[in-house]
């Protein structure tokens, strides 16, 4: 894993620092004062040889320290944290949906296979992963903002104002976002779980006389959840990248807004801190994922 | 034949996708009205019979900014996956035959880039250079980069073994000959799938991409960009969020099906 999150801070160090030729230039404009752009190179640390930039920005990264912010004139660290607070409840709230909407659905429609339950479901499904989830987010704001007055058509008021109402501003985004990982999870857990059906172990329980409901939770769920978690734990990187979408419909204050906003201001050390930062998360959570897998699932060794 | 003219998921994909295909080789050569014509007396009107999907904010047609956003569409797809595919063979390619420390950097690199969904990818590249259609085809292949160079890989180490390469190696069949010749032909048909599943996605991707403002930029028409300048008007006019939404779900889910159901008819032992 070290090897990979390298490789990732090295992909970010190359797209901004080494692809736009002159960084300072970038933000400061062709317009400015060539004395103006040697005190901005000189604060950045821009006028070393890229080696020592790229280990100096990586040596602060690794201690929390990823440079300040030019347009707020403060440590992006800190912006990073503070912007947190809206971006990862908004993650876990979409994947807690996501999760308890889909496995129970997945599995009903497992044992109403090629059944009209079966057909509703993956109808249902086929929709969530066609409909792209900031569209869905607009016809939400459509529906229980503009038509029906519900909810507010997005913003956020922070928590110090009640954790319902945050939590309320929050609901429609997640909703929105949860939906095209819910359609896929539901797809996965139907086929993790007919596939399980099909085991000997389970036609034994079957043949011993056991209840369906007991052949279903007692043996066949537990070992079809391998597949289902493992897949919910890739999708939970899924949606912090896709959280960067769904703020931007809602106008929530968080990573992906601080991100956009840093583009158009030209505030290279956010752009690249968040990217770093939202692109650890996942290649950590992925590699997670894969540890857990081979501790749930016996047969899996890795070398 | 017959029985794929049974099967419902693979015809009601090909019906879907054939319609959109169709819809864009039109509107290279027709549509309606100048979908970049204003017209500020018809601004931000509902479906009516001079505009059968209504008017945006500046009065201008959407039935024939929708068609010609069919183009963007298809075009950032194929070009998408197109980069992907092309990148990601030639990774798996030197992963799966050459092994060793080349294999083991180059998939703990696919580990990386696995990091950056598209999103991610486009904002850090807009970061330095200008929005545009390009940067989005970019930032959205790169995306599928990984897929296709493990499933080369996968590949590459299955058929590095097998009686027939081994043949051609002792006939003094060189690295160049074996990979392009002998193996390379026999890793195709995973790819194709892999690349019919990508192309939904790459039209997903292209849509929040300018919908954020990071891809196509105005006043080209691409569905995603409509919808974000729709927002403004969301109160006023539903029409203008609804149908460049419902051609991008549509198109989708046209594709999926088309997917599912020739994976389904070409390889009848899978059921899922």
């Amino acid at each position: 894993m070290a090897a990979t999150l390298l490789f990732v801070s090295l992909l970010v160090f190359v797209v901004v620092r080494v692809l736009p030729g002159d960084p300072a230039i970038l933000m400061l404009g062709i317009d400015a004062s060539p004395e103006t752009v040697a005190r901005l190179r000189a604060s950045m640390g821009l006028d070393r040889p890229l080696p020592v930039q790229y280990v100096e920005w990586i040596g602060g990264a690794i201690r929390g320290n990823l440079g300040r912010s030019i347009q707020y004139d403060v440590p992006v660290a800190g912006l990073i944290v503070s912007r947190l607070s809206v971006t990862l409840p908004l993650t876990l709230m979409a994947a807690a949906l996501m999760v308890f909407a889909a496995i129970p659905l997945g599995v009903y429609a497992a044992t109403r296979h090629r059944r009209l339950g079966d057909y509703l479901t993956m109808t249902l499904s086929q929709l969530g992963i066609a409909v792209p989830a900031f569209w869905a987010g607009l016809l939400l704001v459509l529906l229980f903002s503009v038509r029906l007055g519900w909810f507010a058509s997005g913003g956020f008021d922070g928590w110090g104002q009640g954790v319902g109402g945050a939590l309320k501003s929050l609901l429609l985004p997640a909703i929105a976002l949860g939906l095209f990982q819910f359609a896929v999870l539901a797809r996965t857990t139907r086929s993790a779980v007919l596939e399980v059906l099909r085991e000997e172990y389970v036609k034994t329980a079957r043949a011993k006389g056991l209840s369906e409901r007991l052949v279903l939770f007692r043996h066949a769920l537990r070992n079809a959840m391998i597949p289902v978690l493992t897949v919910a734990g890739v999708q939970l990187g899924q949606l912090m990248a896709g959280s960067i979408i769904l703020e931007s419909v809602f106008y929530l204050p968080g990573l992906g807004r601080l991100a956009l906003g840093a583009i158009t201001s030209r505030d290279l050390p956010v752009v690249q801190g968040v990217v770093l930062f939202v692109a650890s998360v996942i290649v950590v959570i992925n590699a997670a994922v894969d540890v857990l897998y081979g501790l749930l699932d016996p047969r899996i060794r890795y070398e | 034949m017959s029985r794929a003219l049974r099967h419902v998921t693979f015809i009601l994909g090909l019906g879907i996708t054939a319609l959109l295909l169709l819809t864009a080789a039109v509107s290279l050569g027709y549509t309606p009205r100048d979908p970049l014509e204003m017209s500020m007396d018809a601004r931000l009107q509902g479906p009516s019979e001079a505009h059968p999907l209504g008017t945006d904010q500046f009065g201008r047609d959407l039935l024939s900014r929708i068609m010609v956003g069919s183009e963007t569409s298809i075009l950032v797809g194929v070009i998408a996956v197109g980069i992907g595919m092309g990148a990601g063979v030639i990774f798996g390619v030197l992963s799966g035959y050459f092994g060793g420390w080349l294999d083991e950097t180059f998939m703990r690199l696919m580990d990386a880039v696995q990091g950056f969904p598209a999103i991610l990818s486009a904002l850090l590249i807009t970061a330095v250079f200008k929005p545009s259609v390009v940067i989005s085809m970019v930032a959205i292949g790169v995306t599928f980069l990984p897929v296709f160079a493990r499933l080369t890989r996968a590949s590459f180490l299955e058929l590095r073994d097998r009686e027939f390469v081994v043949a051609a190696r002792a006939l003094g069949a060189g690295d160049g000959a074996l990979i392009a010749r002998h193996m390379l032909p026999n890793t195709v048909a995973p790819l194709i799938v892999q690349a019919t599943i990508s192309f939904p996605v790459a039209i997903l991707a292209e849509a929040a991409l300018s919908y954020l403002g990071l891809g196509t930029q105005p006043p080209h028409p691409s569905w995603g960009l409509m919808l974000r300048e729709a927002q403004a008007f969301l109160g006023l006019s539903p029409w203008f969020a609804i149908f460049p939404g419902t051609a991008i779900a549509l198109t989708v889910l046209g594709f999926n099906l088309l997917g599912d159901g020739l994976r389904d008819l070409l390889d009848p032992k899978m059921t899922s």
